[in-house]
Formats: structure tokens, sequence, C-alpha cells
């Protein structure tokens, strides 16, 4: 129950994008399909998830115990960088096409700090080493739901008839601040 | 403090040995073998992932050279420059590209063109008059004047003139095509830049409604056709030069009562490029 709780926490009630507000920059930037919306949330997703077993491992077995508590923001920062270099690799061998359509945003969830923001929180909410994971996973999940909703949004957008001001960035900030407050809607849940 | 200070060296250290090791292996596991020259070219476009080429975008482009199925000078934006630098690139020659901007197949401005009793009202755009009414002109096929290839031209290479008819300026025109994709009417068509002649008309009705709806219409009278000895073709009532055959001292401009079939105006000289940039 504990571990459905935060999985429920993480992707819906607070959810990383719509209510902490955190990894707006690929949420803006690679919501225009569904497909590569998706592709992205799982991109980060997996990202999300080793870097909430490694970060949990290096905080615990490594900082810890050695008292560099002070070292994890720069441990946290390794742990990340390193894994996006990999997760690039892995799409660039295994699709071209959506290691294209990612393009530079790929590269970006480096700089994401949907994933810093979750490293550093399982720091700060104590969780073990489970509740880690799962807290990794729905994070993740939350970041796939907001950029899919929000990529189905914008491809209705297109077709509709936008005031000429509003187009591009304006009204899709706009949408991403609706969303945020339908999110609010969860805020009792827990 | 010393001891912390070694610690936490050794520890970063470590663990950054760790992941560079990782990241070597996974490297050489699953490294993508690429064409250099891909790369290479890449580097060498424009980078604007405009899609005028006729490609996804810029990448697209460059591994389509690579494999061929692309020409080395077809990156429109980047031009002659950026062809050499490809074709260096590739060991071919360039060829030379001649550059490729949008001309107005239509001189029925307001003081050409018939107008309809009614007046339009209604939002000045091409498109909305395309549906609503087809605009103030009587005719069926020309320019509307509305301004949408003005509108859309992301390099300000369109003007519209006091006439209104716009205007290319061909210093600040990519020939990214927008504009041909904007008309409604299909009016503006992408030609070399050093091709002068043109029928100024996509009238296509028979000559006494073409007449009757403008001045400077294409009647398709057809002694254009007849005296040209195959530079131009008509199809229905409407003269196409056959750029391949052309022979502009057989076109007998003199004889067309329009003047439809035409050389080229220049561009308006206080409208030239420095006033622009000036403004």
């Amino acid at each position: 129950m504990e571990l459905f709780l935060i999985f429920f926490s993480a992707s819906i009630v607070n959810n990383f994008v719509l209510s902490y507000f955190l990894g707006i920059c690929p949420f803006i930037g690679v919501s225009n399909k569904i497909s590569s919306a998706v592709s992205m949330g799982m991109a980060t997703t997996f990202v999300m998830v080793i870097t909430a077993i490694v970060s949990w491992l290096i905080y615990h077995m490594i900082l810890v115990p050695f008292q560099l508590e002070f070292l994890q923001y720069v441990a946290f920062i390794l742990v990340i960088a390193s894994l996006v270099q990999f997760v690039e690799m892995f799409i660039k061998k295994v699709s071209q096409p959506l290691y294209r359509a990612l393009g530079i945003f790929l590269p970006l969830i480096t700089t994401n700090c949907a994933i810093l923001g979750l490293a550093l929180f399982l720091v700060l909410r104590d969780y073990n080493f489970l509740e880690s994971i799962v807290f990794g996973v729905g994070a993740g999940a939350g970041f796939t739901l907001a950029l899919t909703i929000m990529a189905g949004i914008r491809e209705e957008l297109d077709l509709a008839d936008v005031p000429k001001p509003l187009q591009g960035a304006p009204i899709t900030l706009m949408v991403a601040g609706i969303l945020a407050l339908a999110f609010m809607g969860f805020s009792g849940l827990l | 403090m010393d001891a912390t200070l070694l610690i936490a060296l050794a520890t970063m250290g470590g663990l950054g040995f760790i992941f560079a090791g990782g990241l070597a292996i996974a490297d050489k596991k699953l490294r993508v073998e690429e064409n250099p020259l891909i790369g290479q070219i890449n580097d060498s476009l424009p980078g604007a992932n405009c899609g005028a080429c006729g490609r996804a975008g810029c990448y697209d482009f460059a591994s389509n050279v690579v494999n061929g199925t692309a020409p080395v000078n077809g990156c429109p934006v980047g031009g002659n420059d950026t062809a050499v630098i490809i074709a260096e690139i590739m060991g071919v020659e360039a060829g030379s590209t001649v550059k490729m901007v949008p001309r107005i197949m239509c001189r029925g401005g307001n003081s050409e063109a018939v107008k309809k009793m009614a007046e339009y009202y209604g939002p000045l755009s091409c498109k909305a008059m395309d549906v609503v009414s087809g605009g103030d002109k009587m005719c069926y096929y020309g320019c509307l004047g509305g301004g949408d290839c003005v509108e859309v031209c992301p390099f300000d290479a369109m003007i519209m003139n006091e006439n209104g008819i716009p205007e290319v300026i061909e210093e600040l025109c990519t020939g990214c095509t927008m504009c041909v994709k904007a008309c409604p009417r299909n009016v503006i068509e992408m030609h070399p830049i050093d091709r002068n002649v043109f029928v100024f008309c996509k009238n296509e009705d028979d000559p006494k409604s073409s007449k009757e709806v403008c001045n400077v219409s294409c009647w398709g009278c057809g002694i254009c056709a007849r005296k040209s000895e195959g530079s131009v073709e008509m199809i229905g009532f409407l003269g196409h030069i056959n750029y391949d055959k052309l022979d502009e001292s057989k076109i007998p401009f003199d004889k067309c009562k329009s003047g439809a079939i035409n050389h080229l105006r220049p561009v308006i000289e206080d409208l030239k490029i420095t006033d622009v940039q000036n403004n």
C-alpha cells in the first residue's frame, strides 16, 4: 500500500511536470507529436528509474558512510550525465528515426531538472531502496502521461483556429497552465 | 579536513572512472557505423531544417547526398557556396546551381484588372477572398492582391507594389517556396533567376471572356505559339513557354495584343534592397 501511494503520488498527485513544474523544457519542446512524446517519456522514464537506483546506492553506500553528503549534487549529476550518454548511444543504435525525432532534447535530459529533482527527493524523503525504484517509475510514468496529454492536445490544436498573437508558444503555455490547473484537482487525494 | 578532502577526491574520481569505463564499453558495443561524410556535409549545411530540399531536414539531406539519392546542389537555401563545399567533400563537380526565385504569373493589378460591381469587404487575405467571393477582380485565375505571400515570407523578400501585385526582391529571397504554397490561386511559380520571358497570365478561358476581365490577360489567340517554332505551346486557351526549346528571338512580343507574354520588369527602383534594409 505504501508503495502504491508513492507511485500514485509521484505520477498523478504530485506530477513532476504539472505540480512541481520540473522538466518544462522537453514538456514544451517534444510535445508536438504523440509518437515522439511517448518515446521521450519512455527515455526519460528509463533514465529516471536507473537514476533512482544508482543514486540511492551511491548516496547510501558511498556518500553516507564516508560522510560526503555534501557531494550529492555532483555525484547525482555524474550519474545522470553518464546514463543519458548511454541512452543516447542505445537509441542511436536501435532507432535512427527516433534518435532524430528527439534531437537535441535527448542530450538535454542531462540537464532535465525533473531527474535531478527525483534524485534529491529520494534523499529528502528518506526512501528506502524499493521505495526509490517505485518513486522513479512513478515519476517517469507521470512525466510520460503529462507529455502525452500535452502532445494529444497540441495535435488537435494544430487544426484549431488560434488567434495569431497566440500561435505557437503562447497557446502552448496557456494549455500547460490549464492542464496544471486540472491536475490540481488531485491535490486533495493524499 | 585533509582526510575528508582526500576521501571526497578519491570517491568522485573513482565514480567518474567507473562511469567512464562503462560508457567506453557501451561505446564499443553500441557503436553505429556511420559514414563520416554525413557529419561533414551536415556541418556545412545551413542547419535551418527548413525542408526546402524536399527532405525531412538537413541531416536527412546530408545522408541522402552521401547515398546518392540527393544532388550535391540540392540545398536551395545554402545556394552555390554550400553546393561547392558539399561537392568538395563528395569529390564531385558541383555544377552551377541557378538560384530559384518565385515569379508572379499575373500582371493584372488594380489598374489592369476589371473590377466587380460589388466591392469586397472582409479580411484582407487571399485565402478568405478566394473562398468567399474571389475578391474584387472579375478574373478567377489571377492574383487577388491580398498579400498572403508577402505575409508568409520569412525573409521579407516579398513586397506589394502600389498596383496590388507582389514583387520579389531577389537579393533577399532564399527560394524557400513558402509564397508558392501560400497562394490559393497558384499564381506564383518557381523559376531560375536568369529566366526572363514568361506568360504573365493564368487565365484559361476563351478569348472573349479573358478579354473582358483583364487588360493584360492571355486571350489564347495562339499567335505566339504559331510564330515561335515550338518555344511556346498552347494548352487550351493559355500559352505555356517551353523553356527547353526557348528561343527568345522567335517570340513575337509585338504581336501579343495584351502583352501577356513578356519580359521580366525590374523591381521598382525605390523599393530596392538598400531601402528595405535601412527601414
